[in-house]
């Protein structure tokens, strides 16, 4: 009766881990595999250097460090700014108001727009070449003119400004799961809470914070992988690295693989970036599954 | 009355507040859209020089060229059958599987779920390479279902995890109601879970379906034929390697954006769908 | 309770449902590629000759029964990462191009992918080889004394050539007092007229340094403008350090046209595409772009009136070069069912009616010197310059990819304000150091 009982819950995954396995685990070993190696990605033959492409990036690649840098940075601003934003966006629009399903509606169309277009409209917004430099603009008519400046050129403003453009692009996917959430808490329990006399607050503190957990953890951790993976609106504001002050694990990758022709190296690159992911990401896990036992 | 009033007034501060935010939030992501949408009624020469939402002069004729010479239809309907065989096989396989690994025990059942949330962390450059020898020797290349398979896996990870996280938040009262009436396990994730977890279902489609909508380099890679492809490989022809056709390529995407838009309007409903459910399990 | 989820799982069933039919249908439409008869593939990312190439296509097929299915892969990137995946699994088309460096071109020749052509080029006394601009050729060939170990031969059929120089707005010129017949001829010129543009509302010059190859490309014509093609090449070798005073004068030329205002403001940030917007819409006064450009300026402004010049020169002890030469390129599989008939089609292509066809189409540079097309005057003066020009591709060594990327990062810094010359030229001359010391090992 117990075997029956496990294989029927082995039937539930089965379908999951065989494409997995399939689709993910055998590719993941061959680019391991490929890590170990100096190879262009054309050549027949494969020379094998052991771990030296790993040691390689640990302690010299700079380069790839200071990409590292930039996309925390860049994740940190998503992590506050944009979820923050999200939230409170989620908060409004759960309650009862008017012109609620507008809202919903619109706040969804930044994450579905494509690229070319955030990166062609916002260029319109903040360059001041190519673009109407509407900020600029408003800083001066707000008496803020020592404020104005070229912020995609300028290399301590840049990563920032593109920061802000993407949490932008993404706040949506947080508003949508945000919300979601806070739809399965019982509406029962807020009015209790109100009839014993609970304000607005502590019904925030109280009831909406404590159930919202789990859901805050699922959009942090969608959200590093979501930053930290981000290039294609980088190369659409700033055209690409910026003499290193844009430059992002990706990019770093990709320019090992196009550029220079290391196709191993890239492929050591894409594991430690990789690793690096997993360490973050399961230390927030961890966290939410300590928070969720409080 | 005086404090009645006070509470009035301030209620309607607070919701003038509320809305004065959630408008000018609102205007950032409507511009971009109006933009590209004024722009695909422009032509090549106005496009950069007429910056205003309307157009003086409104081109037609770039919606009659992108769909008509650029064979669109084609790539249109190869794009959905793509989207909707993706979606729900990835609905299917990925919430069946969170729904194990959050209510059953099995051997193992960490170490798998582990396994998945690592994929979705670690991308694999190069990738590309890989999944095309894979499907070579599968002799899957160069099908739709190897790209629809290859795709479902990409979805899979950030799918599971997400429905996880909801079906712990979920009462388990209905379910064990549902046990002692008799009902299978397969019948209780059917009848039970999915129907209460409408909203987080919702936004896995979305997410899904947005994914495999605006993905092209995969299908570039394992495709051999026109025939196969979907919409946002014809979009990158559009912008062409030195010269871009703009007007047409906004009316390539502004047609690329509508399927999406209204599946989220679809699906946005779902979404709220959910407090009624709450109330009655609650 | 659950009326609304019911109609979800409606949904889901009914896609289902209609899915599984479509995909029968979906199945038994495919079309065999393996189609009998003559027929040749063709893989190609140049998305602004794909109709001209269609057309030629069918006066092909009309002339000779054979079939040619052009098939077009875009963006580049993405037709790069798929010609190599097919080159892995063995499936490269009949006739395909490689974007990338001259050490990639002999990549695919090692691992066997590519027909020497050579024997075809040479029969009756070379008459194939003959219809060609020899420098677009160039590109193609591997001579004697190549360092990637290639026999020495031709592997490639160019179809295009292209320059890359500077550009002048004639009309700004006149708004800034100049005689838009002289554009400047010295770098000091060039650099006063920077002072110029600084106190209009104007731009300098834009060019798409944000994608770094293209300032890679203007440090280079200076290096060969000041201390010629041959020390360049002892630099490659390991011979000459970066450290040299002509190399700190080479990256000083940054230096001093960011500080006159010869540059655009946002120069190091811009994609090409939005340095030729600006340059099409009269915003900037100076471009730097490859011959292609004729082709995107007229589309995107028709009255623009502009002229091409030299980069100015710094020095009279060398001649300016730039870089130019086959601009793309068909290669032939080595392992393909129809390489002699890929081999003819290209014979074919490449002749003079063909190329006339496809130089007016796409306003295009043909590589066939016979091509008789009327070409506009600017493509002419690109045409002109080709007696300039130069390419690493060509210079039968290259150098490494990371002491590249250094100088070009580097040059960037320059630009930003960030670094002097002194301190770029030291880093570059250490990573080379170091990629010298790694080949050493090996």
């Amino acid at each position: 009766m117990k075997i029956k009982d496990t294989l029927e819950n082995y039937c539930f995954v089965l379908p999951a881990i065989t494409i997995f396995t399939v689709f993910y685990i055998i590719p993941f070993f061959w680019v391991f595999q490929l890590g170990l190696f100096d190879w262009d990605g054309i050549l027949p033959t494969k020379i094998f250097v052991g771990l030296a492409n790993f040691k390689e990036i640990i302690f010299q690649d700079k380069s790839w460090w200071q990409s590292m840098g930039n996309a925390g940075w860049v994740t940190l601003i998503a992590l506050t700014f944009q979820n923050a934003l999200a939230f409170l966006l989620a908060m409004a629009c759960d309650r009862e108001m008017k012109m609620k399903n507008f809202y919903r509606v619109i706040f969804f169309i930044p994450p579905v727009l494509s690229e070319i277009v955030v990166g062609m409209v916002w260029g319109f917004i903040i360059n001041d070449v190519s673009g109407a430099n509407i900020i600029n603009r408003m800083l001066i008519g707000i008496g803020l003119p020592q404020l104005a400046h070229s912020w995609l050129n300028d290399p301590k403003t840049a990563l920032t400004t593109v920061a802000i453009v993407h949490c932008w692009k993404g706040f949506g996917w947080g508003f949508l799961i945000f919300l979601a959430g806070l739809q399965t808490i019982p509406r029962e329990l807020y009015e209790a809470a109100r009839v014993d006399g609970a304000n607005a607050w502590q019904q925030f503190k109280g009831i909406t914070m404590p159930l919202m957990v789990p859901v805050i953890v699922l959009v942090a951790i969608l959200t590093v992988l979501g930053t930290m993976q981000a290039f294609a609106l980088i190369i659409g504001l700033v055209g690409g690295e910026l003499g290193g002050h844009t430059s992002v694990p990706v990019l770093r990758i990709l320019a090992s693989m196009r550029g220079s022709s290391r196709f191993g190296y890239a492929c050591a690159q894409g594991i430690t970036f990789g690793v690096v992911l997993v360490m973050i990401s399961f230390i927030q896990y961890r966290f939410s599954q300590k928070g969720k036992h409080n | 009355m005086n404090t009645s009033f006070y509470y009035k007034t301030k209620k309607i501060s607070i919701n003038v507040l509320i809305h004065a935010f959630l408008l000018a939030v609102a205007v950032t992501c409507l511009f971009p859209l109006l933009w590209m949408i004024a722009s695909s009624f422009k032509t090549q020469e106005t496009i950069f020089s007429d910056i205003s939402l309307i157009p003086k002069q409104f081109h037609f004729m770039n919606y009659w060229i992108a769909i008509k010479e650029c064979d669109f239809g084609r790539y249109f309907l190869n794009s959905i059958f793509y989207t909707v065989s993706v979606v729900c096989g990835i609905v299917i396989v990925s919430s069946l599987a969170a729904y194990a690994f959050s209510r059953f025990k099995f051997p193992g059942k960490n170490i798998f779920f582990y396994m998945f949330m690592a994929a979705m962390m670690i991308p694999i450059p190069g990738s590309f390479v890989a999944l095309y020898i894979l499907l070579n020797k599968l002799h899957l290349r160069n099908t739709p279902l190897g790209y629809i398979l290859c795709m479902i896996n990409v979805g899979l990870s950030t799918s599971i995890f997400l429905l996880k996280t909801f079906f712990d938040k979920m009462p388990k009262e209905l379910e064990d109601a549902a046990r002692i009436d008799g009902c299978s396990k397969l019948g209780i994730w059917w009848h039970v879970a999915l129907p209460l977890s409408g909203p987080v279902l919702a936004v896995v489609v979305v997410f899904n379906a947005l994914a495999v909508w605006n993905e092209y380099i995969l299908a570039l890679i394992i495709f051999d034929t026109k025939t196969s492809m979907p919409l946002q490989v014809a979009l990158q022809t559009f912008q062409g390697e030195f010269v871009t056709n703009y007007p047409l390529l906004m009316a390539g995407l502004t047609i690329a954006a509508v399927p999406i838009i209204i599946l989220y309007l679809v699906m946005q409903k779902y979404i709220i769908k959910g407090v009624t459910q709450g109330a009655v399990v609650g | 309770m659950i009326g609304g989820i019911k109609n979800f799982k409606g949904v889901l069933v009914f896609s289902l449902l209609t899915l599984a039919s479509i995909n029968l249908a979906g199945c038994s439409s495919q079309p065999s590629t393996q189609a009998k008869g003559k027929s040749i593939s063709v893989w190609h990312w140049m998305t602004d000759r794909q109709t001209a190439f269609e057309e030629l296509a069918k006066r092909y097929e009309a002339a000779t029964g054979v079939k040619v299915n052009f098939e077009l892969y875009a963006p580049s990137d993405a037709y790069s990462q798929k010609v190599r995946a097919a080159a892995q699994g063995i499936n490269l088309p009949d006739i395909f191009g490689i974007l990338g460096e001259k050490r990639d071109f002999s990549s695919f020749i090692k691992a066997g992918h590519i027909l020497d052509l050579t024997s075809y080029m040479n029969e009756n006394d070379q008459a194939w080889r003959n219809i060609f601009f020899p420098k677009a050729l160039a590109l193609n060939e591997f001579n004697e004394d190549n360092s990637y170990g290639i026999n020495t031969g031709t592997y490639g059929v160019p179809i295009d050539i292209m320059t890359i120089q500077m550009l002048y707005n004639k009309d700004l010129f006149k708004q800034l007092g100049l005689d838009p017949e002289k554009p400047p001829v010295t770098f000091q010129e060039f650099i006063d007229i920077g002072k110029k543009i600084k106190e209009t509302k104007l731009q300098g010059m834009v060019s798409g340094w944000g994608e770094v190859w293209m300032i890679d490309c203007l440090a280079n014509n200076y290096a060969f403008n000041i201390m010629g093609k041959d020390k360049v090449l002892a630099t490659i070798r390991g011979e000459v350090s970066y450290t040299d005073p002509d190399w700190i004068e080479v990256l000083g030329l940054f230096e001093k046209m960011r500080n006159s205002g010869v540059l655009s403001d946002g120069l190091i940030s811009m994609v090409n595409k939005t340095a030729e917007q600006l340059f099409a819409n009269g915003k900037a006064v100076f471009a730097f772009n490859g011959s292609w450009c004729v082709n995107v300026y007229k589309g995107m402004n028709p009255n623009l009136n502009y002229a091409s010049m030299l980069p100015p020169k710094v020095s009279d002890k060398y001649p300016m070069a730039i870089w130019g030469g086959a601009g793309s390129s068909f290669m032939v599989n080595a392992r393909g069912q129809n390489k002699e008939e890929a081999v003819k089609f290209l014979k074919w292509f490449s002749a003079r009616d063909q190329q006339t066809y496809l130089s007016e189409k796409t306003n295009n540079l043909s590589a066939n010197k016979e091509c008789v097309g009327s070409i506009s005057e600017v493509l002419s003066q690109f045409a002109k310059s080709m007696d300039f020009a130069t390419h690493p591709n060509i210079w039968g060594v290259s150098e490494f990819p990371a002491v590249i990327e250094a100088l070009d990062k580097g040059i960037q810094t320059i630009i930003l304000g960030e670094k002097t010359p002194e301190q770029v030229a030291a880093e570059v001359q250490k990573v080379k150091v170091r990629e010298l010391d790694k080949k050493k090992n090996k």
